[in-house]
């Protein structure tokens, strides 16, 4: 694939082969970094960049292939060794200890100590520099890291990258958890560090990500190498989605708007939240998509769970129908026809070591139930029926969802509310985790529920999805809505303009 | 039109690059069942189950060889299940508890707590005028209360049940204390004595209690919407509440279940020892989790088997009855009792692990 290139490759690996009970996750894998680039690592969930990483990291044991890290032949069999070598792994789910301070998280593991005693004030210091050094001066070392953001989490992650020499960072999906704004400041960050010299693996389905700060593509699809080492201001998207997925995807939102709308569904009057939000009111009605437009943390998550009922609200009333629905209480609202797909799937939505049945008919399996015993079969039945409408794959409603794609599972949460025959659909970052394939399904699927009359409203951090799905757009900064009107008379420049005039910085 | 192109895109079975397993299959999907039933959870669970028989058989087996006809006798047979039936008993509340993500350490005072409450001068003079049931009536309320308390500290007082039932452990004896004046209060009433100490087929009355509580704890937490409630409870809390379910209300009832078992068994043991005392129950929180635990029910929440705590118990129970018989030292059958613990846990963790990785 890639031959004869000038600089020599930092790290090479060659036919990775690692197999799991049941499963093949890396299948022949090759690729190569070279000092300072930025090489981005592209696939589907299931494709194996999970594993490929934690081999690099060496929690995972390869049972072929080789690797060359600064062309000699070498083995990490443990995490210690591949940071020894230079290797310094971010995790997505970020891996850092709330409750200690950054100067403790940073040297965690690596402690600087004399004769046994901890040398604070030298582990602060290089603290200090190594936060300057990314531009972050302002995250203190005494900090507690559980008082900082997502973001700030995630440059301790990278500071304590740095604390061991690294000579490659592989960042996984660090975007996942950031604003717009934050993914900016990340960048300049990852920019920085390329230009001493360090390389960055870099992994996300972010396409357009990739297209900014990438010198360099692998693609990998069912654990292969699909392509190595692909120039990105060469390669065209539809290609690499093409690569990605083994086939073409258009990527539009599921077409335009209805045209006609029914009545009033949702009212939503002066809804507040102490603290978080004030007087939110907006109506939506039969067959209309509302998306809520914000950064993480201005309260768009917050509305929806407050809807729902699971947040108390402190003022304000929610209408179905013109019936108001009494707050603060998820089973009313439920019983109202309001349904969520929350933003944390795994954590809030999924009871994942159960089968997939079972967790489609959560919502509604007492329904099933006569005198309180159990009807698995009909169960079973709705849940069949669902499973087949929205293609989930692999069509087997016994399996334990855990084991679903991420697309998958989003299908499965939905299906859970098509089985109950919601009103109002909530959709609390609806393709988070999703990836590039299946969010095309998504789409489609959530349109087709507006259509045949659901009132839908959505989050998403991806102001292109509010404004390619929504009908009406909702921009809310710091808790206060500061725009409302139909997605067709805004664009996604003007949405960010909304958002940062309102935002106090 | 742009509906038929994303359709065609889900015709083509793109979501399928999910798991790697899968993959090799060709692509439509009909033809999923065989791979799927792997990680299918139904046979893994009747495969523990097979697991620990086989450990009780194999600690019969000893039995057999050690003690001979001593052991199979009839009357040794019985005297294991017998034993079995109170901690049993216990033990099938505990299950629910622990499924659905908690703990309960008090069942064994709050079993003291009953059986003195059973056998009040009070309740017995009331037994005489009206019938023994009032004690049995009185023992379970006493257990079942106890557990209500339980489960509202624990749903509503958001104390976390470890601490909530350790509480109500050392509290429960405390009162236990009191009424009895730390005495031994006998049973008089001959009903109560006539029917507990009883047999129907041969088989003693405690032991058909426990055979019907285990029967009906299977169902409950198979076949009834209360177990699909309890399961989503341990399973994932959160996700259980944002699908609808009340889970304060649940976990209540889930506590409430586990007294009303310890009352039940408080009664139990009173138709076999004949005395209510303070010191009822020792300890048995620790025998209940420690057979719930080797049973197979997750020890974090969100699976549970009552077959596999009823094996459980009977696993302790035979232990017990061999070393009984060859005249070994408690001591010793602790020491063993805390490696079969850890044996158990360590073969659970595989099977998560291995359950997780499929």
């Amino acid at each position: 694939m890639v031959t004869a290139d000038p600089p020599a490759p930092l790290l090479r690996v060659t036919n990775l082969i690692k197999h799991f009970p049941g499963a093949k996750a890396l299948d022949g894998v090759d690729f190569d970094v070279r000092a300072g680039e930025v090489h981005c690592l592209l696939g589907q969930n299931g494709a194996g960049k999970s594993t490929l990483i934690k081999v690099l990291a060496g929690a995972h044991q390869p049972d072929a292939g080789q690797l060359h890290w600064q062309g000699e032949l070498a083995t990490i069999p443990s995490p210690t060794t591949a940071l020894d070598l230079g290797i310094a792994t971010m995790y997505q789910e970020l891996d850092v200890v709330d409750g200690l301070t950054v100067a403790e998280n940073i040297y965690l593991g690596h402690e600087l100590s004399r004769g046994g005693l901890l040398r604070h004030a030298e582990a602060r210091t290089r603290t200090r520099d190594l936060l300057r050094r990314l531009g972050h001066p302002e995250i203190r070392p005494g900090q507690d890291v559980g008082s900082l953001s997502a973001a700030g989490k995630q440059i301790v992650s990278m500071a304590r990258a740095l604390s061991h020499d690294a000579k490659v960072i592989v960042m996984d999906e660090p975007s996942a958890v950031l604003d717009p704004e934050e993914v900016d400041k990340l960048f300049h960050v990852v920019d920085s560090l390329t230009a001493e010299g360090l390389s960055v693996i870099y992994i996300s389905h972010r396409l357009e990500e990739i297209r900014r700060i990438g010198d360099r593509i692998t693609v990998l699809k069912d654990g292969r190498t699909v392509a190595s080492g692909l120039a990105v201001a060469e390669t065209r998207t539809g290609d690499l989605i093409e690569m990605m997925t083994g086939r073409r995807v258009e990527s539009d939102f599921g077409g335009t708007g209805v045209e006609e709308v029914g009545e009033v569904v949702l009212e939503v009057a002066g809804l507040a939240l102490t603290d978080v939000f004030e007087d939110v009111s907006f109506e939506v009605r039969a067959g209309q998509i509302l998306g809520l437009a914000g950064l993480v943390g201005a309260g768009r998550s917050e509305i929806l769970e407050t809807l729902y009922g699971a947040r108390p609200a402190a003022a304000g009333t929610v209408r179905v129908h013109g019936r108001p629905v009494r707050p603060g209480s998820v089973a009313r609202a439920v019983h109202r026809g309001i349904g969520l797909a929350p933003e944390e799937r795994k954590s809030q939505g999924l009871l994942l070591d159960e089968p997939v049945y079972r967790n489609i008919t959560l919502s509604t399996f007492a329904r099933f139930a006569r005198g309180g015993f159990l009807d698995e079969r009909a169960e079973r039945r709705a849940a069949e029926e669902q499973i087949t409408a929205l293609h989930l794959a692999p069509a087997d409603p016994d399996r334990a969802i855990r084991t679903l794609s991420g697309g998958n599972q989003q299908k499965a949460m939905l299906a859970r509310w098509l089985v109950h025959g919601c009103e109002v659909l909530l959709l609390d970052e609806p393709t988070r985790g999703v990836d590039v394939g299946a969010r095309a399904e998504i789409y489609t699927l959530i349109r087709r529920l507006a259509r045949q009359g659901t009132t839908v409203v959505m989050v998403s951090s991806e102001i292109d999805e509010v404004l390619g799905l929504a009908d009406q757009v909702l921009v809310i900064a710091d808790g206060t809505v500061v725009h409302e009107g139909p997605t067709a008379e805004i664009d996604e420049h003007g949405v960010l303009d909304l958002i940062m005039e309102g935002t106090r910085i | 039109m742009s509906e038929q192109a994303a359709r065609s895109v889900s015709g083509a079975e793109p979501s399928s690059a999910s798991l790697p397993s899968t993959e090799s299959a060709p692509p439509p999907a009909p033809d999923e069942g065989g791979q799927g039933a792997r990680a299918r959870l139904g046979g893994g669970g009747l495969g523990r189950s097979l697991g620990l028989i086989v450990a009780l058989l194999l600690i019969c087996l000893v039995g057999a060889l050690t003690s001979g006809d001593r052991f199979l006798d009839v009357d040794n047979v019985l005297t294991i299940v017998r034993g079995a039936a109170v901690i049993g008993v216990v033990s099938i509340g505990m299950t629910f508890v622990i499924t659905a993500g908690g703990i309960d350490l008090s069942v064994g005072s709050v079993l003291g707590l009953a059986s003195v409450w059973a056998t009040t001068l009070a309740t017995q003079a009331m037994a005489e005028d009206v019938h023994w049931v009032v004690m049995v009536f009185t023992g379970v309320a006493v257990g079942t209360a106890a557990g209500i308390v339980n489960g509202i500290v624990v749903s509503y007082g958001k104390v976390v049940s470890f601490i909530a039932t350790f509480a109500m452990l050392i509290a429960a004896r405390g009162l236990a204390e009191i009424i009895s004046g730390r005495g031994t209060q006998l049973v008089t009433n001959d009903g109560f004595d006539d029917f507990f100490n009883g047999s129907f087929l041969g088989v003693p009355t405690i032991v058909w209690m426990f055979i019907v509580v285990a029967a009906l704890g299977w169902v409950v937490l198979n076949r009834t919407t209360f177990g699909r409630r309890t399961v989503a409870v341990g399973g994932n809390a959160e996700a259980a509440r944002l699908a609808g379910i009340n889970i304060r209300r649940h976990t209540v009832y889930v506590f409430a279940l586990s007294g009303f078992t310890a009352g039940l068994a408080a009664v139990m043991m009173l138709g076999r020892t004949g005395a209510g005392s303070s010191t009822n129950g020792m300890l048995y929180e620790l025998d209940a989790i420690a057979a719930v635990v080797v049973g197979g029910t997750l020890l974090v929440g969100g699976r549970g088997t009552i077959v596999g705590t009823v094996i459980g118990v009977l696993i302790f129970q035979t232990l017990t009855n061999v070393f009984v018989l060859n005249n070994l030292s408690t001591s010793v059958q602790a020491l063993v009792q805390g490696a079969i613990i850890v044996i158990a846990v360590l073969l659970q963790q595989r099977f998560v692990v291995r359950a997780r990785s499929t």
